[in-house]
């Protein structure tokens, strides 16, 4: 009965997402000025054949480097909670 | 714990393939799909395939974290320096100042489909190597972190 249940909501749920997918406008964008720019320009502004990578690395490198920051910090914070701890050292809150 | 021996064999074979392409697809970043952060995890993925195959002790001999943490902060001083090496040229930081000067990375590109020269991109390609070498360090000392738990069981 349970099993059941969860199916039928289950369905009702994807069921509906879809609908509502349905109708969404799906490559067409309404805004294409910025889309157009990058195509047009990016290979000669950049001298990089693949876009995508221009678009990351030059036009957006800003946001790449926050990218990198966050990596770098996610490792220290892995590097911290892994540690071996000293010999008689003990957490605060044990 | 410790797998057989084909799967060690394997692992072994694979190790330097999974480098290689890595470095590839950082390498190529500016002409064909790919770039730092999925080069780098390719590489990093050889650790993870050595890391399963052996014991965690036989792999730090051939891995060690020390070269990997260098590998990471090298990497990001890289990005930054790169950047930061616009200002000196009268340009943002970040902003592209060898593309297309004609020195490194600085050739000509032709307009529209071609071949792809890889000495083009100005910035991007050092930028690229800088976020692959430091995914590679970063992933890779994750890996062995995390896994530094899995040790051969005694008996």
């Amino acid at each position: 009965m349970r099993n059941v249940l969860f199916s039928a909501i289950l369905l009702l749920f994807f069921g509906g997402l879809t609908y509502l997918a349905v109708d969404l406008p799906f490559g067409a964008p309404r805004a294409t000025d910025m889309d157009d720019y990058f195509i047009r320009n990016a290979q000669a502004q950049t001298g990089a054949n693949n876009v995508v990578t221009a678009i990351v690395f030059d036009f957006r490198g800003f946001d790449t480097l926050g990218e990198a920051t966050v990596l770098f910090t996610a490792v220290l914070g892995v590097g911290m909670m892994f540690r071996k701890l000293k010999e008689g050292e003990e957490y605060e809150n044990d | 714990m410790k797998m057989t021996k084909i799967v060690r064999t394997t692992a072994d074979l694979f190790f330097p393939f999974c480098l290689v392409f890595g470095l590839y697809v950082v390498v190529h970043g500016h002409l064909t799909p790919g770039g730092g952060f999925q080069g780098g995890a390719v590489m990093a993925t050889g650790t993870a395939l050595l890391l399963v195959a052996r014991a965690y002790d036989d792999v730090t001999g051939r891995i060690r974290k020390g070269a990997m943490k260098a590998c990471e902060a090298t990497g990001l001083m890289l990005f930054l320096l790169a950047g930061l090496g616009g200002l000196f040229h009268g340009r943002a930081f970040l902003g592209n100042w060898l593309a297309q000067a004609g020195g490194l990375f600085g050739n000509r590109v032709e307009l529209g489909a071609n071949a792809g020269d890889l000495y083009t991109g100005g910035l991007i390609p050092l930028l690229n190597f800088g976020v692959g070498i430091e995914v590679l360090g970063g992933l890779t000392v994750i890996l062995l972190y995390m896994l530094s738990g899995i040790k051969e069981e005694k008996k």
